[in-house]
């Protein structure tokens, strides 16, 4: 009875490493989903956190998110996978073919099974929908993408804060989402590693071309890898930005740098303190 | 133990010390040190395991005992288990049964011999429900904060992932339960042999408790020397077959990695 939870012996693995077949992907349309929000709110109790937010998010964009902690962007965030449903208003991911498996979200902690083989936790990805050997395969594919297939067989105790994140990140794409949130996922990195991630995941979504949503409260990330820049401030829109520069963009671009200074000047003109020395750190 | 002669098997180490005294022990009462009334020599000890064993009841009363402590031990683990997880899962089963077991538990099980005496004679029921009690309380504790003691972020990243009931408790609670699980295990079993003694050597027709009162009404010293010894080893055999279990489930532990 205490038993029944060790995890299977990874025993094909290596064999699936040489197998070099095209992955089987299910069957789904390409491209991104896109989102529509009317008039959506959400209160705790009786708290608000977001109220009468309109926003459309068109398939394939990636969208970045700021805000001051405790502004709602994370509760747009986990309302748009569904992880919380809207208090009043409505929003729909348009052109979904599965409803409920093709939005993932990845999260501030990279949230592994510890009790699972990395390999394990990216098939988590993949549900039961398809059989073990398929889903062997396919997870593999998926951590070939982040650069981790040969850490299949590990624990993720053994690996680095960046390598768990990675491990999520394959876990999130492994079934091909066509819609990404990312809650703040580089927030506890350093920021080497976090450079490294942002370019990871600025590659897979030009691969991939699914809709990404970025909750983040580094605006330079935000700028960095987003084609628009959404602020929100006590619940609303406050700012709604396009960032027209070309990619692949390169760090310290002063184009990127004015965006990012409206962005700040802009959150910190509502009410903040001190918007100068904010923008000197 | 860095010196070359000191390098022993890992395992060797702890029984340097038992070893030596049992030396001791023998030692002393060769030369008269230790009357074997009061406590014999360990090989007259292992003369009586010898002599019990060709009459075959030593085999018999072992056997007896071990029966009673693995039937009461699966009764009352099991039961301990179902709802532990059931409170651990349910707030209102826990409402309903949480308070009750609490009381419950306040009560010294080995207080109940001589109601279950009373109830039970000394059938082997009476030793299968004391053992069944004693065992209860602990597995239930344990699996209930084992359960309580999951990750939340687990569970959420669990849903988020479209897990449905079963698979997010086996995929999820139950393994963040199981290092709790095993320390009600071990701490059950500890209770499960001190509940058996007690209740064989006050009421018992068989066993080795019932062994150790009939050689106590014959002075036969050794005999009850035995008893205890193997006492002594079932209940350690028991604590490093769950010691075992443990290291075999627990493997991502990194508690256990270094073994």
């Amino acid at each position: 009875m205490f038993m029944t939870i060790a995890e299977p012996a990874l025993l094909f693995v290596d064999r699936a490493i040489e197998d070099e077949a095209p992955v089987e992907l299910p069957d789904r349309p390409a491209g991104g989903l896109a989102v529509t929000a009317r008039g959506l709110g959400k209160s705790f109790d009786s708290k608000t956190v977001l109220s009468d937010l309109d926003l459309h998010i068109p398939p394939g964009q990636f969208v970045a998110v700021v805000g001051r902690s405790g502004c709602g962007k994370s509760t747009l965030l986990r309302l748009i996978v569904g992880l919380d449903t809207p208090s009043v208003g409505s929003l729909h991911l348009e052109g979904e073919a599965r409803p409920g498996t093709e939005a993932r979200i990845m999260f501030q902690e990279p949230r592994l099974l510890p009790w699972a083989r990395v390999l394990a936790n990216v098939e988590v990805g993949l549900g039961q929908a398809l059989d073990a050997r398929r889903r062997r395969t396919q997870a593999l594919a998926a951590l070939r993408e982040v650069g981790l297939d040969d850490r299949a067989r590990e624990w993720p105790a053994v690996l680095s804060g960046g390598q768990k994140q990675r491990v999520a990140l394959a876990r999130a794409l492994v079934s091909r989402p066509r819609l990404l949130a990312l809650d703040e996922p580089l927030g506890a990195l350093d920021a080497l590693t976090r450079i490294e991630m942002q370019g990871l995941i600025e590659t897979v979504w030009r691969d991939q071309g699914f809709t990404a949503i970025l909750v983040t409260h580094d605006v330079t990330e935000a700028v960095a890898l987003a084609d628009r820049v959404i602020v929100i401030d006590a619940g609303r829109i406050a700012l709604d930005l396009e960032v027209d520069v070309p990619r692949p963009r390169r760090h310290g671009d002063p184009r990127l740098a004015a965006l990012e200074g409206r962005i700040l000047d802009h959150l910190f003109s509502e009410g903040g303190p001190a918007p100068r020395a904010a923008r000197a750190a | 133990m860095s010196a070359p002669a000191l390098r022993l098997p890992r395992n060797a180490a702890g029984w340097i010390l038992p070893v030596a005294l049992v030396v001791v022990w023998e030692a002393a009462s060769r030369l008269g040190q230790l009357p074997a009334t009061i406590l014999p020599a360990p090989s007259d000890v292992l003369a009586a395991a010898w002599r019990l064993l060709k009459t075959g009841e030593l085999s018999t009363n072992i056997g007896v005992s071990f029966l009673r402590a693995v039937s009461g031990f699966i009764v009352g683990g099991g039961i301990g288990l179902a709802l532990g997880l059931a409170n651990g899962l349910s707030s209102l089963s826990e409402k309903i049964t949480d308070t009750t077991l609490q009381m419950v538990r306040n009560v010294p099980h080995l207080a109940l011999i001589p109601l279950v005496i009373l109830w039970f004679g000394i059938e082997e029921e009476a030793k299968l429900f004391l053992v069944a009690l004693g065992v209860f309380f602990p597995i239930y504790i344990n699996t209930l904060l084992g359960v309580r003691s999951v990750d939340p972020q687990l569970v959420e990243m669990g849903r988020a992932y479209g897990m449905d009931r079963w698979t997010l408790f086996r995929r999820v609670i139950l393994p963040a339960a199981l290092p709790s699980l095993f320390v009600g295990l071990r701490y059950g079993l500890g209770i499960m042999w001190l509940t058996l003694i007690v209740a064989e050597t006050i009421s018992a027709s068989s066993g080795i408790g019932y062994m150790a009162m009939q050689a106590r009404e014959f002075l036969q010293v050794d005999v009850v020397v035995l008893s205890i010894v193997i006492y002594a080893l079932l209940g350690k055999l028991a604590d490093s077959v769950a010691r075992l279990l443990e290291r075999l489930s627990l493997q991502w532990h990194p508690a256990f990695q270094a073994a």
